[in-house]
């Protein structure tokens, strides 16, 4: 079956941001489990784009009539854990640059 | 008292009211006083520092429980038996010092709270409706039973100091603080006291619906997610 062309350019959005999950791991920017969980994530998503009688079954067998539903639900909870992620992150940012400030607040005293 | 007794100030964009608080509790006999000038877009820093107190200074802005930690921490460095939380908009009382002092000092318990519902006091309906509100969340989820669960005035021994760990930067570290008490077991005891509310007190503290959402936040977050 012939890809339509709102398949080739999904895929081809889908392997730009697998490209850059690569890059960044290369940089060291982000840990092998890290690439790892977005190399699953893309590598889903590109099954789910080439192959929509796969998709359709893995849905089917899931419980869920249609792949679409199947993908909205899995992207409302990917979205959430990773809203999540992010919130802890930048709460342990927030606490190290208070510490920062602390030090420096501490190091210099003034008095009369 | 033969305790070395510190007291600590946050201070953000107090320029007028904290020479005064300053000034009164030198008066008073209280000389080791550190204040920390969260930030303030004034010039709190020079004012507190002409005023004679010991002046730490927060580069940016970073919440009343973040600069409360740093002068604890400052006052513990300096050997601190008793450290005193004291808001710098002059709305605690001089008088109330000894009796929040005493018990600590005397050893009978490691942390007093100040509490503003032991004696009758007048404060604005929807104030008292929210510092009731926060009453009751704080028994929820600490078990503990309080009657001023948002009151700056503390005073605690350098055991509890070194004990209690406040990681919540703005408001939510009044919370924390009990529930600090209430993780490590500290010996705690409410003093009534009395809050001066001004126009300027209360445009500021935990006054509003939408703080008080913060702070709600703020604790279902740490108690759930992050510790």
């Amino acid at each position: 079956m012939a890809l339509v062309a709102l398949q080739i350019i999904a895929i081809i959005f889908v392997l730009f941001a697998w490209s850059r999950a690569l890059l960044r791991f290369k940089d060291h920017k982000i840990s092998l489990t890290e690439f790892i969980f977005w190399s699953v994530i893309w590598a889903a998503a590109t099954v789910a784009l080439a192959l929509p009688k796969t998709a359709e079954l893995i849905s089917y067998r899931l419980g869920v009539e249609r792949p679409v539903d199947l993908a909205v639900f899995v992207s409302i909870l990917l979205l959430f854990y990773l809203v999540f992620r992010l919130y802890v992150k930048n709460e342990q940012q927030t606490q190290e640059i208070t510490k920062l400030v602390r030090e420096l607040a501490i190091k210099h005293p003034k008095k009369k | 008292m033969d305790k070395n007794v510190w007291m600590v100030i946050a201070a953000y964009n107090e320029e007028h009211s904290l020479p005064k608080v300053v000034a009164e509790l030198k008066q008073a006999g209280y000389h080791n006083i550190v204040a920390v000038d969260d930030g303030s877009r004034d010039n709190t820093f020079e004012a507190g520092t002409k005023a004679g107190a010991t002046m730490l200074q927060h580069v940016i802005n970073r919440g009343q429980g973040a600069s409360l930690r740093t002068g604890m921490e400052y006052a513990l460095q300096q050997g601190a038996d008793i450290i005193v939380t004291f808001d710098a908009d002059g709305q605690h009382r001089i008088e109330d010092l000894l009796p929040i002092i005493q018990p600590v000092a005397d050893e009978r318990v490691d942390i007093t709270f100040g509490s503003r519902f032991l004696k009758k006091t007048s404060m604005p309906l929807m104030r008292r409706i929210l510092l009731k509100g926060s009453i009751l969340v704080v028994w929820l989820f600490y078990g503990v039973k309080m009657t001023d669960a948002h009151n700056g005035f503390r005073a605690m021994s350098r055991y509890a100091a070194q004990k209690i760990d406040i990681r919540a930067d703005r408001m939510a570290h009044a919370s924390e603080f009990i529930e600090e008490v209430h993780r490590k077991q500290l010996r705690h005891k409410e003093i009534p006291v009395v809050i001066r509310y001004t126009k300027e007190t209360l445009k500021r503290g935990h006054g509003s619906f939408a703080q008080a959402f913060k702070i709600l936040s703020n604790m279902i977050m740490k108690k759930f997610f992050l510790r």
